[in-house]
Order: structure tokens, then sequence, then C-alpha cells
């Protein structure tokens, strides 16, 4: 493995160039009493902070060969279900990484600040069409914050009109797992509604469970089993009819933005990730951004700082002042900007026609994966459907022939050089992996994926073994590792180096 | 098409796979009423140029200032090597690092990052990242209401703390049936002082928040609250800048025992401003309360060869495992940011830090002794201070930033539409960035300006 950071380290070795060498005559005198104030001696750390001591080549060598460690989008076919990754385009990096945006510090006055929040303001028009909402806060810095706006709207929704015994929140049980979390977060009992032989939420359950208790129905369509809702309407009339709100789970928004809007299927309020469909990078686990969009009767209490336009074309910010039933303020300034403005790039790039086909194009892929994974003889969770931008095969029948299981098909994969599907999610499928192959994979990769799956089937067939002790030899520099023990990890927890 | 490789006849073939005639029969299930047949009010689609073009004017629309604002986003030098690695593809289009295997990378940068983030707060233990400062602070209130069930469901939290993390804190807990207590600050030293706890008895909150430095810039008594708020048998959450603790002591030496969490902005680790994010949140604690920690956390095992290897471990507290009773809902936190963070750390190694820590503190030094040479000028409070000062100004303020911006320089930033008592005020701060020059020119258009007014 690439050794430590540490275990590089040489005492008193430093990159020079790095040191701000003071203009400042006593900066090392930090006793100093300049402008009669009192010394800081009582308030300085005693030894110097035990951090490694590398030279500056060392740490990009350290580091290149660490990134050389990792599947990416960049390197590999990624395809993680649920989690849309798509090619994160260079240029939305670079337009976004320019000084002006960079260096600019936060509570700049808006007259200073209206190339920013022209993208911004854009953003939140754009975002509004695409969705069917009427308004869109940017500040949520991630999909889970989004649904934490969402639900918390919701509750403030109730609470203004007085309406205080509704303390449910609905969730199918299918959902992510950041829903339920979400509602508990926002002082809501979660009651789950079963969801049929067919992927679709059970009417009959949603009907038994509505009521005045009922504050919302947080839904994600398509569903997280691939297949889209078809009974949309009539769950938006139940819910609405026994006094609740609509929440729409952007995370699957990649099937159908552009040719269907959440606001079209009667939800009240939806988070949309824009580190999925709009195409922003994951970064190893973020940062991302989860912009809010409302209806009407959800705008009161959008999440503040929003952006707004006066009659001259002016920018400013939008705060209590305009919005004084607000939930509040979600980040320390305004959200995760440098995200919004990648954002922002590729939906300038795609434009209206681009955004349908993306749509478009990540449900033929996802339907054309599927059916050649089925022509090959693999079970998908719903047969009688059609996939969306992903789809679920259950290898159960593998596991009960072979003794092998879905992780061990996924670590299998990881060797012929593909990063493995969602494994174990959602939990209704057993065995099952979640496959989204996303509009930016040509259909070469997604034939390429099909060898691969068939060949391991083969393997497993032969010699099981040989899956279960999976990965063998990832395709990084050095073989990469052999199955790690996460047992071990979570029993024994070794979080950081001893000092 | 932007990004979508398939040529006509990939379309023919893969729907010919399909056996339907048409892309329009795979959205067969979703009823036709739901499909938007109107056209999409979108702009045209932009060339690559074109968009680099309108981008670079949209840049180039705000001139840059000359930074003197502080108020919880820094200016520093950020070695060239942070960005150009962290935006490396392998790190950048990266997953949340599910299949440990494959993503070994980001798992080891997680790993060294908790180790030294350790090494820098004094804390046991960090995790993998929250959103922000304000979030982090958030988080850490809601785990000291777990970690401590047989305290009131209470948090003191001085008025000291940064507003929009307080008003980030009431967005957050609302619902909750959490109380929380606004501390007022000492009108001379700009602190907390332990005689407005008083009336607060053991057992009667679960934690006391300290910032340090606070807004204000200024030192709090770290080590009288820390005990004080032990001997109550209530947790202490210690909210610092990072950088500071180049030169400060860190969370975990504070008093006797030490804090119990420690959270704060990353920001100033090799973050750029970015018009306010995006940045990270981190948090540590104490052993103690490993298992109320939030957010991911990467681990070092062994593989089946018992090479060692690194996993995301502890899942057992998170949301995918345990839905409506996990610690936090978080799920995507702000990784690549901690991935600058560690390269940042590793380039300035322990003297670098230390020396960029009292250069931000040496030129504030130096910026207070030019601005308090004005008539009329004088800093507000009378303690130490760390990178950061208040001061009270003969003018109105905000006409005052106006017309420094008119002369390009960020002039830090007004304290009255935050707290109402301090009209006439200004939080200004001095990065190791600013220069002897940058100083002067500041003190003589402060000091011109002023002189107009009048």
């Amino acid at each position: 493995m690439e050794p430590l950071l540490f275990d590089l380290s040489r005492a008193h070795r430093q990159n020079s160039h790095h040191d701000p060498a003071s203009w400042a005559e006593d900066a090392g005198a930090v006793s100093q009493e300049g402008a009669g104030t009192p010394p800081l001696q009582p308030f300085l750390r005693q030894q110097a902070v035990p951090l490694p001591e590398v030279s500056e080549l060392e740490v990009v060598r350290h580091f290149t060969r660490l990134s050389q460690r990792n599947f990416s989008v960049d390197t590999h076919f990624y395809p993680l279900g649920s989690c849309t990754m798509k090619y994160n385009p260079r240029i939305c990096n670079t337009v976004a990484m320019q000084a002006g945006f960079l260096h600019r510090h936060p509570l700049t006055s808006t007259s200073q600040s209206q190339g920013v929040l022209a993208c911004l303001y854009e953003l939140q028009e754009m975002l509004c069409t695409l969705t069917g909402m009427t308004a869109v806060s940017l500040t949520p810095m991630a999909g889970a914050q989004g649904e934490f706006a969402g639900v918390a709207m919701i509750r403030a929704y109730h609470q203004a009109r007085g309406d205080r015994q509704r303390t449910e929140m609905l969730i199918p049980d299918a959902a992510h797992g950041t829903n339920p979390a979400t509602a508990a977060l926002c002082g809501f009992t979660v009651r789950e509604i079963a969801t049929d032989a067919q992927g679709d939420l059970t009417l009959t359950a949603l009907q038994a469970a509505v009521g005045p208790r009922t504050a919302g129905l947080m839904l994600t369509n398509p569903s997280t089993l691939g297949v889209f809702e078809r009974r949309i309407t009539e769950i938006a009339r139940i819910v609405h009819d026994a006094g609740g709100l609509l929440y729409y789970d952007g995370a699957n928004l990649n099937a159908i933005a552009g040719r269907i809007r959440p606001g079209d299927m009667g939800f009240d309020a939806i988070h949309i990730n824009v580190h999925k469909t709009l195409a922003t990078p994951h970064g190893g686990g973020g940062p991302g951004a989860g912009p809010v969009g409302v209806g009407e009767r959800l705008r009161p209490f959008l999440p503040i700082p929003m952006v707004g336009r006066d009659g001259h074309g002016t920018y400013h910010w939008l705060t209590t002042t305009e919005f004084p039933q607000s939930i509040g303020r979600l980040s320390t300034f305004h959200g995760n900007i440098g995200v919004l403005l990648r954002a922002y790039a590729y939906l300038r790039l795609t434009g209206a026609q681009g955004m349908r086909r993306v749509a478009d194009y990540a449900t033929l892929n996802a339907n054309y994966l599927m059916a050649r994974l089925a022509q090959a003889g693999f079970q998908t969770a719903f047969p009688a459907r059609r996939a969306t931008h992903e789809f679920i095969i259950t290898l159960k029948g593998e596991a009960q022939q072979w003794g092998v299981t879905a992780l061990d098909f996924a670590k299998r994969l990881l060797d012929y050089g593909f990063y493995a599907p969602t494994v174990y999610f959602p939990m209704l499928v057993p065995e099952c992996l979640l496959i989204e192959p996303t509009e930016t994979e040509s259909r070469e990769t997604l034939d390429r994926f099909v060898e691969a799956m068939v060949a391991i089937r083969q393997e497993a067939m032969q010699d099981p073994q040989r899956l279960r002790e999976a990965p063998h030899a990832i395709p990084v520099p050095g073989g990469g590792t052999s199955r790690l023990d996460d047992t071990q990890a979570a029993r024994k927890p070794d979080l950081r180096m001893p000092l | 098409m932007p990004f979508i490789p398939h040529t006509a006849s990939d379309v023919q073939e893969m729907l010919a796979v399909l056996g339907v005639e048409s892309l329009e029969t795979l959205f067969e299930e979703v009823p036709t009423e739901l499909t938007w047949a109107g056209p999409l009010d979108l702009p045209p689609p932009l060339s690559e140029m074109a968009l680099a073009r309108l981008m670079r004017e949209r840049a180039a629309q705000d001139a840059p200032l000359l930074c003197f604002t502080g108020a919880g986003a820094y200016e520093h030098h950020i070695p060239a090597a942070v960005w150009e690695l962290a935006t490396r593809g392998e790190f950048y289009s990266a997953y949340t690092p599910y299949q440990a295997e494959a993503s070994q990378g980001t798992l080891q940068v997680l790993y060294e990052y908790q180790s030294m983030m350790a090494a820098l707060l004094g804390m046991d233990v960090v995790n993998a990242s929250l959103y922000d400062g304000a979030t982090a602070l958030g988080e850490a209130i809601l785990m000291a209401i777990r970690a401590k069930p047989e305290c009131a469901r209470r948090v003191l939290l001085p008025t000291t703390v940064h507003p929009h993390y307080r008003q980030v804190v009431e967005s957050m807990l609302r619902g909750l049936e959490i109380e929380v207590v606004s501390v007022p600050y000492c009108t001379e030293g700009g602190h907390t002082v332990p005689e407005v706890l008083s009336q607060w008895e053991s057992r009667s909150f679960a934690a006391l928040v300290i910032p340090q430095p606070n807004f204000f810039g200024i030192l709090e008594e770290i080590h009288t609250l820390t005990d004080w708020a032990h001997a109550r048998g209530g947790l202490l959450i210690g909210l610092v800048n990072p950088l500071s603790l180049g030169m400060l002591q860190p969370p975990g030496q504070w008093g006797r025992q030490g804090a119990d969490i420690a959270c704060g902005d990353g920001q100033p680790l090799g973050i750029p401003l970015s018009s306010g994010g995006p940045y990270f949140g981190f948090m540590g604690c104490k052993q103690a309360y490993l298992r109320q920690l939030p957010g991911r956390i990467a681990g070092r095992t062994i593989d089946k060869k018992g090479e060692p290897g690194f996993v995301l471990t502890m899942q057992a507290r998170e949301q995918h495992i345990r839905r409506a009773k996990a610690t936090s809902n978080i799920c995507t936190n702000q990784g690549l940011m901690t991935v600058a963070a560690t390269l940042y750390l590793a380039l300035l190694g322990p003297q670098g830090l230390r020396r960029t820590a009292e250069a931000c503190h040496a030129h504030t030094v130096a910026l207070a002794e030019r601005v308090c040479a004005i008539p009329g000028v004088t800093l507000l409070f009378h303690r130490p201070y760390f990178h950061e000062i208040a001061l009270r100004i003969p003018a109105s303020v905000p006409r005052l930033l106006t017309r420094l911006e008119q002369q390009g320089i960020g002039g830090g930033v007004a304290l009255a539409p935050l707290y109402a008592e301090l009209e006439d005020t200004l939080l200004l701060c001095a990065t190791e960035a600013r220069t002897r020059e940058d100083c002067d020119h500041f003190a003589r258009t402060l000091a011109t300006l002023l002189a107009e007014e009048h």
C-alpha cells in the first residue's frame, strides 16, 4: 500500500516557500502588546502541532499515487444506482474556478456581486422551469439538507395554519435512508407505506395511513426500485385530500428532467441533487448542492437567502425582510455557490433540448442494459416493467444455486475494471444490484459491462470461490487491496494515526 | 447533444434490441397527462466557447477587492498544489467510497485527514466532514443532547458565536424541543464571563458552547468556562478556527479535562472564499462519544491477505442503516474539501501552520496600531484577540464601507445589523496575505474618508 504521510515525515523538513515571511517585525514574538492589548501568552499552544513534515514533491507524489488508487467517472464505468455518475464536464470546473468567483468574499456588497448573482438568479429561474415549481432556494448544501428544508417547510406550513396535530410523515418502505432520518430531525414520527409486487406504492396502505395526523408524504419518482410510480396523480390526491403535502426526493430526477415536471405530478416541495442531475462532481463524497423548489403554498417558508431582481435588473439577496415566515438560514453564508456555478454552466450548455435528451438517453441506456442482461439470463426485479434511468437485477437464483452473493458479484466486477452497482439497496429486493448507466456512457461500454457480467456468472458456476474471494487484482497501480474486513474495522475502530 | 455519445445507428440498434420503434415507447408507463408537452423555457444551448466567454464576463463583472473582511471566511495563501491535486479527476469524479477496494485513494486521504485534524484539535476522533461550520455546530448540539440524556434538553449558546451560526442552529433545532439560551457577552471585554451563567445549576443544561476566537476576534476564558461546564455535568463544545490552532491551545487541552466536542469551519485550511461555499464543517470528540458522532468516518482495517487498507466504518450510526434512528440525516458531505485541507496541512507542516497563524495575528496587531492612530478610532474591546478586531468608528459605517469599496477595499463588516447595540462599529481582519503596503493603504484611506466625513 501507499505509505501514510506520517511515515514519510522527517523532523524539521519544511516547505519554506509557504512560509508567509511576515513583514511585521515581531510576528514570532506573540506576547506582543501592540495597540495596548494584553498578552496572548495564557492562550498559546505549548507544543507544536504533531503534523507530518514532508517535502512538496513527496506530497505531490503521495496524493498523485493515492488518486490513482481510486475508481472514478473519469477513469472507469461507474454504474452506481441512485447516484447518477455521469460525466462531469471539465469546462464547468474551469469556469467556476475563475479568480472573479473564487476570491470573492461572501459578505461583499451586492453592488460588487452582480456577476455571480446573475448566474444564481438565472439558475433559480431555470430550476423552476425544469421542475414546474413556483420558486427555488439554492442554499441547501446537499440532497439531505434539501430534504430537511422541504420537510421543515411542510411543518412550518401546518403550524402557520394552526394545524398542530399533523405529526406523521409517510414514507415508502423502499425510500432512501435520508427520508426517515430527515423526518425524524424535523420532529415527525415516520410511518412506512408498503410497496406492491409491481414496485408501485400500495394505495390501500396509503388510504389506511392518511388522516388528520398526516403532515405529508415523501416520495421519489421514479422510485428507488427503478420504476415510474404510475398512480402518482391519485397518490397526490389522497394525500392532499387528507390535508397533507407531498415532498419529492429529487435523487432520480435524471430519469425525467425536461419531460415530466414534479410540479405537474402534484408535488408541493422538491429538492434537486445538482451533483446527480446537473453533472456537478461528487468529489469522493461531496460537496454537492440540494436546491429546494416549492409551489405557491410553501413559497413564504423557503430558506433564506435567495436572489431577487428589481425593476432595474439589479440583483440582491432576499432575506427574512422579504420572507418573514422563512424556515431560516441553513448555511453560514449562501450555500455551496461554487457547486451551483457548475450546475449553472451545465444547464447553459444543455439548454432545453439537451436537458430533455438527458432523460431520453439515460432511459435508453438503462433499458438497453436491462434487456441485454435479461437476455443473458439475469433476473430483473420487475420484468413486466420498463426501466427508468436505472433498474434492479436480483441474484437470488445465483445465490441459491452457487452460493455467491450480490456482494461477491460486486467485488468481482472491480477486477474487471467496473465500479460496482449499488448493492443491497433497496432492501426489499433480495441480493440486488441497482444499476444506473447514465446517458453519458456509450453503447460499447454497456456491451463490455454485459460481457463482464456474463463472464462472472460463468465463474460463479464453475469456480464460486473465485467470486467469494474477489477482488483479486483491481486494475490500479499495485493491484489494489483484496477484500477488506468491515467487521474488524467496526469492532476495533482504528480511526486515526496514534500520536 | 452535449455529453451524449450515441450515433444515429447506435440508437436504431439499441431500440432494435428492445424491440421498440422509438424512444417514446420507453416512457409508455408515464400517464400521458404528466408528460410536459410545451417548450421548456430555458435559454438555448451554448457552445463551450460561448459559455466560457459568458462566464469570463460574469466573473470579471465584479472587481476583486483588497480584502480586510473576515467574519467567518478568510483570505489565506493556498499552495498551488492543493487545487492542482484536489481537482484530479480520480478525486473529483469519484463517489462516496462505498466500494472500499476501488476507493483506497479517497479513503486513505480521509484517514490522514482525520489523523491530522485530531492532532490539531487535540481530540480522540474526527469525522470525515459536515457541510460547514454553522451546521457542524448544530450537529454538535444535537450530539450533546443525545450524549447527555440525564441533563435538561437545553444548550447555552453565547452571543459571541457568529450570528449566522446561531441562526442556522435555530433553523436546525426548531421542532425538536431543545431550548437554546443566548448567553450575553461582557460589554467591556467582548467575551463570555462565568458570572452570567450562575443561574444554571447541575444538569440544567446538556452543553455550553465556547467560540475561540469568538465572532469579535476576542479570546474567551476557555479554561474557566470548560471547568465550569464540567463541574455542572454538562459537555463543553469548542467552536474553533482551525488555523488559529497553529498557535492557540487546542480544545482538547482546555481546562482540566478538555472540551468534549470540537467543531468549526475548515475554510481557512486551503479552501478559497468562493462567495461563501463550498467550505466544510469539521467535528471531533472524545472517544467516549464516538457512537454519537454524526457523518462518515473512515477506518483502517486489513484485507484478506492481512495487508492494511481503509473502509468507511461505524456505519451503524448512519441514515442508510438506522434510518429514522440515525445520528443525523447527512449523506453527501464535503469530501473534496477535506482532500484540499489534508493537502494544505501536509504542505504547511507544523512550522508553516504556526508561522501562518502568527503572521495573521501580527498583521492584525499592526493594522490595529495603524487604524487606532486615526482620531476617534478605538478598539471596542480590551482583551486579547486573534486576527480579527472590532473597532469603534466616528462615522456611519455602512456609508464608509460603500466608499471603501469604491476604492477597491473590502473594509470589513458593520456590526450594527447583527448586534443592535453596536452602532458605529466595524469588524476588521488582516491575514498573512495582507502586506505592509496593504495595511498602510487601508489606514491612509480610512483616515482620508473619516476626515472627509467631518
